[in-house]
């Protein structure tokens, strides 16, 4: 469904993208994850075909983005990152204007769906400019599922929604997101690992890894960490357990567990237990404890300098 | 086609609830009243001495000026205020060309120009009512197809200028320094040069209008002149806008 290839975009002298080759299937929601001008909006913008790549090959819906820009547009829904709307029109009439602008039969229920999909029937008469920022991303979101899109590209969809509404967003691009297919950008990491059955981390304009939340997490930890809790003072157990052959890095957290690395082949949790109870603690709780996409994330995006290799 | 005339009629509405539009339409009848006024009494007076025909030109002619400080006002929130406000990428992801863009909002400003021009029409028609033998129609027509064309190129030309800014206030007074050179700056080195300036005297905006339709008379190449300048304004505003997407 989106397919690019070698995609590359050049501001003047600054390379926003580089390079970029990826696909999302049909059923599949993508996540586009990245630091602050990691070139996410800009791919998006390719894609959608707001402007061209500087090189590179794309297709989305089938479609070649640049010789057959306006059947790509037909066919993709998108939501910009800053919510282009009329603030001196009704969200009814906004819906309506963007309806009659992609030919879309019975408009009218086109509008009311999607207005009530996004939970805004209610304020569909209101001018757009009076509703709040929470309710005026999802009048853009409406806006983006007006003519029920093949392709979904959503640039920071749930920015500025409240819990609630966030919960009911996620539940809406899932469902979106089993027959037809949905990028989507975002720095709330626990939102991709929910929603995404593949992630994209990008830094810099080109791709540092691409795989599912799942795989992301034990492809890259490669090492199994766990967390011990027990009654008392902990730090007399901590150079006990660190005898212990295949136990690495352990340390004491500042809530007052034990936390430990070990290798997936060699599980030492048995023997961690065995020797908490034989000093005489109490066990409260052990635990493995992945590493959270968070820390992937700040892994794989960290500058240079400090990515090398820790000396400790 | 169908996308102008979308495009065409949210921009009529929405001068409809602007203070500008509203500006423009009571001076207009305001002036375009007391030439009304003038052209009555003018002819109460000759009713002593017979044979006065009211002079519709008048009206046409201030009309012309009036739009030449107002067409600026009209065009320049066009495009510069899509792309102030983020709409634009809005509208350049959705399935519309962009000439479609520039010339729905081209139509619209025109429309909006048009119901105006309409409303003024009372003022010729009382005219011929209110005096004998009544208006010279022959004038009012070609006076009032002027109008239309002369408006045509203004608001070009102004769509074309609003596509290149994202600030209203650069737009509107950049068209009307536009307009200004190009409706009478333009046409000053054909008076110095005497012989061999016709070429200025043939870009002046004023001439295709005051020598031929201002005078009861239509010439092909006027209306030629006005329809080219009005596509050369939507040309310059969708290159433009193809341009932005380049960058
Ligand atoms: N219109 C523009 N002109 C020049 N440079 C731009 C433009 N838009 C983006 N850039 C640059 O391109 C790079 C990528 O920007 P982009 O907006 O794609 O990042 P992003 O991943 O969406 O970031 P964020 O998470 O902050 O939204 C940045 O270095 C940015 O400064
Ligand atoms: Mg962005």
């Amino acid at each position: 469904m989106i397919q690019v290839s070698g995609l590359t975009k050049d501001y003047g002298a600054r390379r926003a993208i580089d390079n970029l080759t990826f696909e999302a299937k049909q059923g599949e929601i993508l996540g586009f994850l990245g630091p602050n001008g990691a070139g996410k909006t800009t791919t998006m913008r390719i894609l959608t075909g707001y402007m061209p790549p500087t090189r590179g090959e794309a297709s989305v819906a089938g479609f070649d983005i640049i010789s057959e820009s306006l059947e790509v547009r037909k066919r993709v829904g998108y939501l910009p990152e800053t919510v282009p709307l009329y603030p001196d029109m009704t969200a009814f009439d906004y819906l309506m204007y963007m309806a009659q602008l992609r030919h879309l039969e019975n408009a009218e229920d086109c509008v009311d769906d999607a207005l009530e999909m996004v939970g805004m029937e209610e304020r569909a008469d209101g001018l757009v400019g009076k509703l709040s920022k929470g309710m005026k991303q999802r009048i853009g979101l409406a806006q983006a599922l007006l003519h029920k899109p093949e392709v979904l590209i959503l640039d920071e969809p749930s920015i500025g929604l409240d819990p609630g509404q966030v919960v009911e967003v996620r539940k809406l691009i899932k469902n979106i997101g089993q027959e037809r297919t949905v990028l989507l950008s975002t720095h709330v990491l626990p939102e991709a690992q929910q929603l995404c059955d593949r992630v994209m981390i990008i830094n810099k304009g080109q791709i540092v890894a691409e795989d599912t939340p799942g795989n992301l997490q034990a492809r890259l930890v490669g090492a199994e960490r766990a967390s011990l809790r027990v009654r008392g003072k902990a730090d007399k157990l901590l150079p006990k357990i660190q005898q212990i052959k295949g136990l690495e890095n352990a340390s004491l957290d500042s809530d007052g567990s034990l936390q430990f690395h070990f290798s997936p082949k060699k599980d030492v949790r048995p023997e961690v237990a065995k020797i908490a109870v034989n000093a005489g603690f109490d066990l409260l709780e052990l635990k493995a404890v992945g590493m959270s996409l968070e820390e992937i994330f700040l892994e794989l995006t960290r500058e240079e300098k400090t990515a090398e290799p820790e000396s400790e | 086609m169908r996308n102008i005339w979308t495009i065409a009629r949210r921009e009529y509405d929405l001068y409809f609830i602007s203070p500008i539009a509203y500006i423009i339409l009571f001076t207009m009848m305001l002036v375009l009243g007391i030439i009304f006024g003038v052209n009555v009494l003018g002819a109460s007076q000759a009713g002593v001495f017979g044979g006065y025909v009211p002079d519709t030109t008048m009206i046409t002619n201030s009309m012309v000026f009036m739009f030449l400080l107002s067409a600026p006002a009209i065009t320049m929130r066009l495009l510069a205020d899509e792309q102030r406000m983020g709409t634009m990428e809005l509208l350049l992801t959705a399935p519309v060309r962009d000439v479609e863009l520039v010339l729905g909002k081209w139509l619209g400003a025109f429309m909006f120009i048009l119901t105006l021009i309409v409303m003024t029409l009372v003022f010729p028609l009382m005219l011929n009512q209110f005096t004998v033998p009544g208006i010279d129609w022959k004038f009012m027509l070609s006076g009032y197809l002027g109008v239309l064309l002369v408006v045509s190129a203004f608001l070009g030309i102004g769509v074309g200028i609003s596509s290149m800014f994202s600030n209203q206030i650069a737009a509107f007074f950049t068209t009307l320094i536009v307009l200004v050179l190009l409706w009478w700056l333009i046409g000053a080195p054909a008076n110095l040069l005497g012989k061999g300036g016709e070429l200025f005297d043939y870009l002046s905006m004023q001439t295709h209008y005051y020598d031929s339709m201002a005078q009861g008379k239509i010439f092909l190449e006027d209306i030629i002149y006005y329809l080219s300048l009005t596509s050369l304004g939507i040309f310059i505003g969708t290159i433009s806008i193809e341009l932005r997407r380049w960058r």
